[in-house]
């Protein structure tokens, strides 16, 4: 367990560099410096935007010492200051942090429950009018733009019913409420938000639980545990279910790009102040420090989440280690 | 056999017919997709406006028929260069494996750890958006998933007789992988390909709804919803029915996915 938990943590440096790599690449994607770019776009960046631009990657120096001293800086954190407002850009990503948090960790919540929960019920009785009802939601989960999904909930659900705001976190009044309904109103106003978010990941939880499930059922331990002469619960609850959840830990792990991506157009379409719809601002006004680091962070991020999917499962099942070794 | 297999059959009814639309746009409709008409803004569909007009006053119907030339367009072309890097990738990963298999598929590892959205907005950023520029993107960023089935199917066959066989009578390795190994791989290639035009269609969707994607007045799917934010509660056919087309064409790729899946007998 020990050779395999370095093994992959080792394994974290060369993509580390990767990552960086590309993002670099990104940057210098564009024909001609980003400096010359920036210029040529806005006519009213002024000179002193573009010097800023060119000592922040160190334009004049050859690529290799460019890309080296950007890492120098990322590795102590210091992504450099936003071209909008002069900030740092680590702080103004900290500062929206809490929102996106709260949506994903939310739809998380609801999208293993709700996955769970849904994919049991299915595989228990497969074929009948649940997992009937259930394979066709599915169908239509994983094809509706989620952002339409948005754009009808909010014209139905807020609008025409008037049950939940359209948009933002909090009320205009917020200020005056007291701490129990600061908290409900915000609640109301993420509604929305995390459900429509969840919706992809509850179609994808609960056909993979549904056919891991199934799966477990066929094996011949379930067959030895019913000749021992367990009831139905504790065949399903206490053998079936166990084995039957570990492949939802690679799920959650791969599914967080998705979700940071996706934060960007739910952000955007119900105007929540998170981590999303900053990248989004940034890429609006070409805020160059700012886009690179929620890019380098967002695969970091991936790649640590990745990384402690894996370890788990192999702490959880130990037949992973041994192949893997 | 085709139809006897229902996914495959309706899911290649839906796509034809929306090929066909896209391919007939000029003769399906008398409005022009960009002509803009004062007199008649916002009006809910009619007999002479089916599918209602805009804000500008142009014809939804018609917009949401030249969308679908884009919308598809995008698709197949994204996909086309993700499946052409992908199987050349998986390819060379499997056949040679050893240095260039881990180069090659660490590099995939580390491009899955972008999330997609923030790599296509952040390259948007820097180029110029415009339609060519999308299917590339889309494209250089969405083969990882090919490359590693291709990968899998070729370590498995690899040591095959038949392809000792090739190496005996002096096949060259690319004879070998054209020839021999990658047939092998076309079934699920093109179920992974099917899958993919859908998330093509989907990605710029959203990101022409982002004001990052096809610009206006070009329609795009994705972009004629971007005024359904100013119009909600007021126009609904302007939500409606662009997202509607969204979903039926999706449904549509991802039906013939399931119903190839099953023609080959893979679940």
């Amino acid at each position: 367990m020990i050779t395999y938990i370095i093994r992959r943590l080792l394994w974290t440096i060369p993509m580390l560099l990767g990552i960086t790599l590309i993002s670099f690449f990104i940057i210098h994607l564009a024909p001609g410096k980003p400096s010359a770019i920036e210029q040529s776009l806005n006519p009213r960046v002024s000179l002193e935007v573009r010097e800023r631009l060119e000592k922040l990657y160190g334009l004049d120096k050859p690529l290799i010492t460019q890309y080296f001293e950007w890492i120098r800086r990322i590795f102590v954190l210091d992504f450099g200051r936003s071209f909008t407002d002069n900030r740092p850009v680590l702080e103004k990503i900290i500062d929206r942090l809490g929102v996106t948090l709260t949506i994903n960790v939310s739809s998380l919540i609801l999208i293993l429950v709700g996955g769970a929960v849904i994919g049991i019920k299915s595989a228990l009785k497969p074929g009948r009018l649940f997992d009937s009802a259930a394979t066709f939601m599915v169908f239509f989960a994983f094809a509706v733009p989620t952002f339409w999904l948005a754009l009808l909930l909010m014209q139905l659900v807020s609008i025409q019913l008037g049950w939940l705001p359209i948009s933002g976190i909090v009320s205009l009044d917020y200020e005056y409420f007291s701490p129990w309904w600061k908290f409900l109103d915000i609640c109301r106003h993420l509604v929305l938000p995390v459900f429509v978010s969840s919706i992809g990941g509850l179609a994808g939880v609960s056909r993979y639980m549904r056919s891991s499930l199934l799966d477990v059922l066929k094996q011949p331990y379930m067959l030895a545990a019913k000749a021992k002469g367990l009831s139905q619960r504790q065949l399903i609850y206490g053998h079936a279910l166990r084995n039957a959840l570990l492949p939802i830990v690679t799920i959650v792990g791969l599914s967080l790009p998705a979700m940071l991506g996706g934060s960007v157009i739910f952000e955007s379409i119900f105007a929540l102040p998170g981590v999303g719809r900053l990248f989004y601002e940034a890429v609006m006004s070409r805020d160059y420090p700012l886009i690179m680091a929620e890019v380098v962070l967002g695969a970091v991020l991936t790649m640590i989440g990745n990384l402690l999917a894996d370890i788990s499962y192999a702490a959880v099942d130990p037949r992973i280690k041994y192949k893997k070794a | 056999m085709i139809i006897a297999n229902k996914q495959l059959f309706s899911g290649l009814l839906i796509i034809s017919l929306f090929t066909l639309i896209a391919v007939l746009a000029p003769w399906l409709t008398r409005y022009d997709p960009s002509a803009i008409d004062q007199a008649g803004l916002l009006v809910p569909p009619s007999a002479s406006h089916w599918l209602g007009t805009d804000s500008l006053g142009r014809d939804l119907m018609c917009r949401i028929i030249y969308g679908a030339r884009i919308s598809l367009a995008i698709g197949l072309i994204a996909v086309g260069i993700a499946t052409l890097i992908g199987v050349a990738i998986g390819a060379v990963a499997g056949f040679y494996s050893g240095w260039p298999d881990t180069l090659l598929m660490r590099f995939a590892d580390i491009m899955l750890c972008f999330p997609t959205f923030f790599l296509i907005l952040a390259v948007a950023a820097i180029l110029e958006p415009s339609i060519t520029a999308i299917m590339v993107i889309i494209g250089l960023t969405s083969w990882m998933g090919t490359a590693r089935l291709v990968r899998g199917e070729i370590l498995s066959l690899r040591n095959q007789e038949f392809i000792q066989a090739a190496h005996a009578i002096g096949a060259s390795h690319a004879r070998i992988i054209i020839r021999h190994l990658l047939p092998n791989a076309i079934g699920p290639v093109l179920v992974s390909a099917t899958l993919g035009i859908a998330g093509a269609i989907l990605l710029e969707s959203g990101l022409s709804f982002l004001g990052l994607g096809v610009q206006p007045p070009t329609p795009s799917w994705g972009n004629i919803l971007i005024e359904s934010k100013s119009t909600l509660g007021v126009a609904w056919w302007i939500t409606v029915f662009p997202g509607l087309a969204i979903l039926v064409v999706i449904i549509g790729f991802n039906l013939i996915a399931e119903g190839l899946k099953k023609e080959m007998g893979y679940e």
